[in-house]
């Protein structure tokens, strides 16, 4: 029914009111549950891995730290950690030195390349993953080679740098390029300008886009699936093949562990990079 | 200066052209020849897919799975970004920090905290039984509900964030203007915010849509080894049964599909940014 502004009568306010209470209300509802959904599972899986039983129950049968202590022992899912580990720094030290370098050039730039690199660095979180960790895998064979952790690692930084581009191009977009003008003016060279003025106001974006890009590699299963063998086992990988086969508590446990890890990280990204504002 | 400054893409353009597009290219090929070897042109493995209702049915289905999951996360995504938008800052933080929190957990480890709560002795089942909601468990595991719920669970924050992006720069006085104009709350949330929000919305659903069809974890730990998405009908024919190039063409087909809703969507956007303007 369209209404011109002019004839329409203001509506008593107490409508208003209500209607307004009643958005507020649905709107609350459905984000409370949305939150609680969101948050339940992580709590859900630290509480089920102090069970003192066998079995994956909630509220677990007793609590204890048994499972945890038995990670201790757990040798083979110790190495596919450090696995984990050791390509996920790989990973997002190369991201963020590539990704930066990226941004730097692209960031400011309309020119029509600098768009078409645009598209090009971040189509990969388009881009189904497991269709490119399988034709990494393939062109790996081609040249001869077998996956090793090195294709591992680039594989990764194909995923993993478009967080880095996305988070350090919005900090760069938001640097007045006076400053930069004025760092040169002042006869401070490109390197210097680099280091003494454009690194420290980015450097929040680049921190926030490492951190992203560390935990996107730390969790990658897509691409680990077909670049890592039994000797670059990784993480992920063994987990979820475990909890195919047979799940047992000390999936949970592990669980528990990582749940807690991210939320310290995230803590501290959170503090030095401010994270939340970095990601919107 | 300026060319100084461009060349800094190189290094990444360079690694992207060895290690990106290269292969999408040899997997392009593979797709196309009758042997492994990359010899001898031949249709044969699309013509496979296309022609059997087995294979194009699981095409149907991660692309049907894709738009349940998103339409699940903008149905309760929009909600917490529009709350998020009007709280104040310290709120706004605990609430972007609890939303992002799933994401950056481990998805396998998401995916299995779902199990616990999903299987036929799992939370979920224990309160309905308890309330004599129902008489017997259900069954959630390896049902296509029960992946729509996973996937909306672990994909939320791609849709949360963008929307409150959006949101947040949406010039409080128009909404003012609405209600001065004698627009009720619903109204203006009709005609003015979700209007000035579809930016957002749509780079949500396609961030959101993207990541749901390719949730290889959430789709084999969820659905089980009966509901088979693209992502599984990949690997499994890449490493079980080591049909390198019919695997390589599901993987084009599949890109390819993806590919196109996501064109689609943009182009859903440029109509609307072009209907705004008019």
């Amino acid at each position: 029914m369209p209404r011109t502004a002019g004839t329409a009568a203001p509506r008593p306010r107490r409508t208003r009111d209500w209607e307004a209470a009643s958005l507020r209300f649905a709107f609350g509802a459905i984000a409370a549950v949305a939150v609680v959904v969101l948050v339940a599972p992580s709590l859900i899986v630290i509480l089920t891995s102090f069970t003192a039983s066998h079995s994956l129950k909630f509220p677990p049968e007793g609590l204890s730290w048994r499972w945890y202590l038995a990670l201790g022992e757990a040798h083979q899912m110790q190495r596919a950690a450090w696995n984990s580990l050791v390509v996920a720094v790989w990973t997002t030290v190369l991201s963020v030195a590539l990704g930066t370098a990226a941004a730097l050039a692209i960031a400011r730039s309309r020119a029509a390349w600098a768009r078409a690199c645009d598209v090009l660095f971040m189509s990969p979180l388009l881009l189904p993953a497991l269709a490119f960790g399988f034709a990494a895998l393939i062109y790996v064979h081609l040249l001869g080679f077998r996956p090793s952790l090195t294709f591992l690692v680039l594989g990764h930084v194909i995923v993993c740098v478009p967080f880095v581009l996305r988070t350090t191009g919005a900090a760069l977009s938001q640097l007045d390029p006076a400053l930069l003008d004025a760092s040169r003016s002042l006869g401070a060279g490109g390197w210097t300008t680099f280091r003494r003025v454009t690194l420290p106001l980015i450097g929040r974006g680049v921190g926030a886009g490492g951190f992203l890009a560390f935990m996107a590699s730390f969790d990658n299963v897509p691409v680990s699936l077909f670049l890592a063998d039994e000797r670059t086992e990784v993480l992920p990988i063994h987990l979820w093949q475990q909890i195919e086969t047979n799940l047992d508590v000390r999936t949970a446990a592990v669980s528990g562990l990582i749940v807690v890890l991210t939320l310290v990280l995230m803590v501290l990204a959170e503090k030095f990079a401010g994270l939340s504002r970095q990601l919107r | 200066m300026r060319l100084r400054e461009s060349q800094l893409a190189l290094p990444l353009a360079a690694l992207f052209v060895a290690f990106f597009v290269a292969p999408l290219a040899v997997l392009g090929a593979l797709s196309l020849s009758a042997e492994p070897g990359l010899a001898s042109f031949t249709f044969r493995h699309y013509v496979r897919f296309f022609t059997d209702r087995f294979h194009t049915s699981i095409l149907l289905d991660t692309l049907w799975l894709g738009v349940l999951a998103t339409g699940t996360c903008f149905v309760f995504g929009f909600p917490i970004a529009w709350i998020c938008a009007r709280s104040s800052a310290r709120w706004q933080s605990v609430l972007v920090f609890l939303v992002v929190l799933p994401i950056l957990t481990s998805v396998v480890v998401r995916t299995f905290s779902w199990i616990v709560i999903l299987g036929r002795h799992g939370v979920l089942n224990q309160i309905a039984l308890g309330l004599g909601m129902v008489d017997e468990p259900m069954r959630l595991l390896f049902t296509e509900l029960g992946v729509v719920i996973v996937l909306a669970q672990v994909q939320m924050p791609l849709m949360v964030l963008p929307i409150l992006t959006v949101l947040s720069r949406i010039d409080p006085n128009l909404l003012d203007a609405s209600t001065a104009l004698g627009a009720g709350a619903w109204r203006t949330l009709w005609r003015v915010t979700l209007p000035l929000a579809m930016p957002g919305i749509l780079a949500g659903t396609i961030l959101t849509y993207a990541a749901c069809v390719t949730a290889f974890v959430t789709q084999t730990l969820i659905g089980g080894a009966r509901l088979i998405y693209m992502p599984l009908h990949i690997y499994s024919q890449a490493v079980g049964a080591n049909d390198w190039p019919f695997a390589a063409a599901i993987s084009v087909i599949f890109m390819f599909a993806v590919l196109a809703v996501v064109w689609a969507l943009n182009l859903l956007g440029r109509v609307d940014r072009g209907a705004a303007h008019a």
